[in-house]
This record gives structure tokens, C-alpha cells and sequence, in this order.
């Protein structure tokens, strides 16, 4: 008995043992699954937008997914200063062509990084958006110059379906 | 409760345990020592535990997606069956673990009737689980009540109708209850309301009912007083624990055949259609675990005794450690109570039956006759039972009815030919 050897009985507990870990976890997953996104959350993913009325200068705010979407279409002043700013100057360096694909239209997600409140249109001193939580300024592209929010705000996915529409999602 | 002072081996253990005995406790439950005889019927108070505890972590999930309005209930409860993640397994869970629930407090509560447990000194033990059997029936009503279906309106209407039957202040109290003049949204906030609240109480009563379980211990299938701890005990760890731990994943085969194969046989189909004020369905019934109390209500022709008699019915079962007047607990050892409990136990069978019927004809002369039989059970053949029945000697220790010698006959009779 001084050596350790497996036994039939140490085989069987091991077995019994992996087999309840398996039908435990199966019937804890349901539990935890059901807070997930549903079906008919899932649904509503993707929002089409007409953008006919906005004249250049304007900002539009929709909403996708329970959250703010800014569409702005900028003016050509705007998409010069957007275009002019430095990489180096930059928090979280980003090209303006990388976030608005169209220079005319920035589309992005209307929630400050820092703790998700939403940013006030042409405010700050960067002509962009300025958080009124915490202080967080952005520029005309998104982009944080100033303040606690860590990173731009965020571009989801969108196409323009034709001239006048965007879908976002 | 302690019958040896439990001291923890480590320091922070002792150190805790002095300022909250929760070791001491826990000691208690894995030492407790239990009647060796105990055989399976004894299984359903931990699948009951289960059944409980089942019941409340679906329901808190259902609660998160159930939306308890009279316009949006029944939208969100197929919002829960086609939208939510594995919400159809949860609900379906949830919907036969009521079904499950009552099957295993039927065989709980049938246990203790063939082998006494209600007697001397365990009386608390069964009125608290009466009472827990009347908080279930009330937390499945109403829980009954909320998909807001046909059946769940017209069922809310009947049973509160039934307090109308009150004279004089019947139809104020229906008015309250309702929070209007028909059953409505107001109705339906405050069962949803209710149904939550419930289980709750009915796990704080379980645990009353588990402690005053452990003050005199299980009484056993021979039902006699036993020493513990005594030859005629093992400890709850590992003992009890792997048995109640077999039968109940044998139980959960049962509960998930139901859940996954058949999981509306119990309900009925008109539930699937929302509530409608204006039409009754054709055949309205409750679910089954409430038959016998619903054929009973109905084979009185007289509205206010017709209810007095189904609450009687169930109140009845509270008074029932005196109304048994034999001092043996076990059936094993009472020829003709024996006979009479599987008697009760058909009739209780026919009730449900026939209150799953029309109550017209046949139907309505076997719901009276077997009504009748109900009451005479407890009432007349229990309390002469007690006083006449000639009882088989019983056995001074559960090691002496084990081990051979037994001093019923024929059981040691039969298990010598087993034997041989």
C-alpha cells in the first residue's frame, strides 16, 4: 500500500466528478446566457438614417442600440482644421481620413470614453465636443485633446446605402 | 440542538466560530444522526429543497424578463419563449418544476401519513408543513395567473369568486382582492407581487420546519423512538447525503423527461391564448395537483358550503395529530389502518379525477360519494382506528426489526423465503 496507485474506485470518482462538473455547467450557462443581448435586441442592431436635411455645419444625433450616434456634416473649414492637426499632438493618434471616410460626414458614437456620458456639440476649446461630466474636450474628428477620457470616440461600423442614407450597424 | 459540544480545529476557525457558531452548525447538519432504517420515501424532503430552490433561481430569471402588465404580460411571456437566451428552457423549467413540486409534497405529505411522522412529538414539524402546503397551493395560483392567458384570467376570476361566497362582506372582500370590479390590471400587479414574495416565506418556514425536524430527529419506517446517537443511527455525512443525492438525480430524470419531451402536457392549451374578458373558455379547470380540492368544491350544490367543505378539506389535515388516536406511528404495524390509507389514497386519486371532469352525472355522484369518504377517513375512522385496532407488537429497536427476529411475523416470515 506504500505505493500510489490508481485504483478502480479513485477512476470512478474522477469520472463522476467531471461528468457533474459538466451537468452543472450546463445548467448554470441558461442562467447566465439569459442576461445576454436577445433576440430582439439583436434585431434592432442596425438603424438607416436619412440625412437629406442636414445642411453642412449641422449635427445630427440618432439613436442605435439605446445609444447616441453624432452625424455631422462638417464644413470644408472644418475638414481643413480636422486634417491640419499634428499626430504628435494627439492622446489617441488617429487620422481624420481614418475616422470619416467621406471628409463630410463624421459618424461616430455620441459617448465620451471617460465614464459614457454624452459631449456637447461645438463646445471646448477645440470647436468639437466637450464632456460636461468631467471636462473631456474633443475636436471636429472626436478625437480627446483634453481631460480624462482615454481614447476618441468611437466610429461603428456604418455605409451609406446611397446618397441621402446611412446605416449604421 | 447540540448533543456534543463541536470545537474547530484551527485557531481563526474557533476564533469565528465563538463569535457566529456557523462551524457548530454545519457540524450539527454532517453529524446528524439518522434512523439507519430510512428508505426512499424518506429521499423527498431534500428533492423538495430542491424543487424550492429550483423554483426561485428560474423565477428571479423570469422576473427579469416578465413584464407584469395586463396589456404586456402575455406579449413578454412569448417575448421570454422566442426572444430571450435559453428562456424557453428557464420558463418550461419554471412551469413543470411546479408540477414537480407538487408531485414530490404529495409523496412527502402520503409518507408521513402511512408512517405517522405527524404524531407525538412532531405535531409543529406537520403543521408547519401544512402550512407551507397552503402558501404553495397560494404561490402556484397566482403564479398561474401571470402568463395572462385564458386560463390564467378565468382561473383568477373563479377562485377569488370564491371569497363572494362570505356572506354579507363576500363581495367587498372579491372587490378588494380584484382592486376594481373585474379581475385587471390591478389584480394581476399585485399577484405578481405576491407570487415573488411567497417563496421566500416558504423557505424561512422550511427552515423552521428542518429545525424542528432535528429536535426529536426523523421518525423512521419502523416509528419508534430511537437512541442518538445509537447503533440505530449513521451520520447525515456521507449516509443521507449520497442516498437523497441518488434519488433526487433520479427525480431530476422525471422533471427533465417533462421539460424536455412533454413540457405543456401538464398545462392547457387555452393558456396560450391571451385573456379575454368577454368569453370563457368551454371546459375550465384547475391545474391538476388542485383536482381533489376542486372536486370537492364543486360536489357541494351550495355555494357557501361548497367552499367551507374544500377549505375544510385542507385545514383538516392540520388538526390531524389528534385525530389519530393510535399511539403506534407506523402503518407496518397497523393490519387495518393500512387498509385504510390505501383506501384514502384511491380517494384522493378518484377526487382528482373526477375534478378534472364535467361535474355532471356519474361524475358528480362519485365526486360526492368520495367527498364523503374524505371527511369520514379523518373524522370517524381515524379517532376509532386509534381506540379499536388490535396492533402488532412492535420492535424495541430498529437493529432488532433489521437483524432478523422480527417480531412481525409475516414480514419475517416473507423475508425468510426472500432468503431461502
Amino acid at each position: 500500500m506504500s505505493e500510489k496507485k490508481t485504483k478502480r474506485r479513485d477512476f470512478l470518482f474522477t469520472a463522476t466528478y467531471a461528468v457533474g462538473a459538466v451537468g452543472v455547467g450546463a445548467t448554470i450557462w441558461p442562467m447566465i446566457d439569459q442576461m445576454n443581448p436577445d433576440a430582439s435586441v439583436k434585431a434592432l442592431a442596425s438603424t438607416e438614417v436619412n440625412v437629406s436635411t442636414v445642411t453642412p455645419g449641422k449635427t445630427i444625433t440618432v439613436l442605435w442600440r439605446g445609444k447616441p450616434v453624432f452625424i455631422r456634416r462638417r464644413t470644408q473649414e472644418e475638414i481643413a482644421e480636422a486634417k491640419s492637426v499634428k499626430l504628435e499632438e494627439l492622446k489617441h493618434p488617429e487620422k481624420d481620413e481614418d475616422r470619416a471616410k467621406n471628409p463630410e460626414w463624421l459618424v461616430m458614437l455620441g459617448v465620451c470614453t471617460h465614464l459614457g456620458c454624452v459631449p456637447l456639440d461645438q463646445k471646448g476649446d477645440y470647436n468639437g465636443w466637450f464632456c460636461p461630466c468631467h471636462g473631456s474636450h474633443y475636436d471636429i474628428s472626436g478625437r480627446i485633446r483634453k481631460g480624462p477620457a482615454p481614447t476618441n470616440m468611437e466610429i461603428p461600423k456604418y455605409e451609406f446605402v446611397d446618397t441621402n442614407t446611412i446605416k449604421i450597424g | 440542538m447540540s448533543d456534543h459540544e463541536y470545537i474547530p480545529k484551527s485557531k481563526v476557525g474557533k476564533w469565528f466560530n465563538d463569535r457566529l457558531p456557523l462551524l457548530t452548525l454545519a457540524n450539527h447538519l454532517t453529524d446528524y444522526p439518522t434512523p439507519k432504517n430510512l428508505n426512499y420515501w424518506w429521499t423527498f424532503g431534500g428533492i423538495l429543497t430542491f424543487c424550492l430552490l429550483t423554483q426561485i433561481v428560474t423565477g428571479l430569471v423570469l422576473a427579469m424578463h416578465y413584464i407584469a402588465h395586463a396589456d404586456m404580460a402575455f406579449d413578454s411571456v412569448e417575448h421570454i419563449m422566442r426572444d430571450v437566451n435559453y428562456g424557453w428552457l428557464i420558463r418550461y423549467i419554471h412551469a413543470n418544476g411546479a408540477s414537480m413540486f407538487f408531485l414530490a409534497v404529495y409523496i412527502h405529505i402520503f409518507r408521513s401519513l402511512f408512517y405517522g411522522s405527524y404524531k407525538s412529538p412532531r405535531e409543529i414539524i406537520w403543521i408547519i408543513g401544512i402550512i407551507i402546503y397552503l402558501l404553495m397551493m397560494a404561490a402556484a395560483f397566482m403564479g398561474y395567473v401571470l402568463p395572462w392567458g385564458q386560463m390564467s384570467f378565468w382561473g383568477a376570476t373563479v377562485i377569488t369568486n370564491l371569497f363572494s361566497a362570505i356572506p354579507l362582506v363576500g363581495e367587498g372582500i372579491v372587490t378588494w382582492l380584484w382592486g376594481g370590479y373585474s379581475v385587471d390590471n390591478p389584480t394581476l400587479t399585485r399577484f405578481f407581487t405576491l407570487h415573488y414574495l411567497i417563496p421566500f416565506l416558504i423557505l424561512g418556514l422550511v427552515v423552521l420546519h428542518i429545525w424542528a425536524l432535528h429536535v426529536p430527529g426523523n421518525n423512521n419506517p419502523v416509528g419508534i423512538d430511537i437512541k442518538k446517537p445509537s447503533k440505530d443511527t449513521v451520520p447525515f455525512h456521507p449516509y443521507i447525503v449520497i442516498k437523497d443525492g441518488f434519488a433526487l438525480l433520479m427525480f431530476m430524470i422525471v422533471f427533465a423527461f417533462f421539460v424536455f419531451y412533454t413540457p405543456n402536457i401538464l398545462g392547457h392549451a387555452d393558456n396560450y391564448i391571451e385573456a379575454d374578458p368577454l368569453v370563457t373558455p368551454a371546459h375550465i379547470v384547475p391545474e391538476w395537483y388542485l383536482l381533489p380540492f376542486y372536486a370537492i368544491l364543486r360536489s357541494v350544490p351550495d355555494k357557501l358550503l361548497g367552499v367551507v367543505a374544500m377549505l375544510a378539506a385542507i385545514f383538516i389535515l392540520a388538526a390531524l395529530p389528534w385525530l389519530d388516536t393510535s399511539k403506534i406511528r407506523s402503518a407496518v404495524f397497523r393490519p387495518l389502518y393500512r387498509q385504510f390509507y390505501w383506501i384514502l389514497v384511491v380517494d384522493v386519486l378518484v377526487l382528482g379525477y373526477v375534478g378534472a371532469m364535467p361535474a355532471e352525472g356519474l361524475y358528480l355522484l362519485i365526486a360526492r360519494v368520495a367527498t364523503v369518504y374524505y371527511f369520514l377517513h379523518f373524522l370517524v375512522v381515524l379517532p376509532v382506528l386509534g381506540l379499536k385496532e388490535r396492533t402488532l407488537p412492535v420492535p424495541l429497536s430498529i437493529t432488532e426489526s433489521v437483524l432478523g427476529g422480527s417480531p412481525n411475523l409475516a414480514t419475517a416470515k416473507n423475508k425468510e423465503s426472500l432468503n431461502n
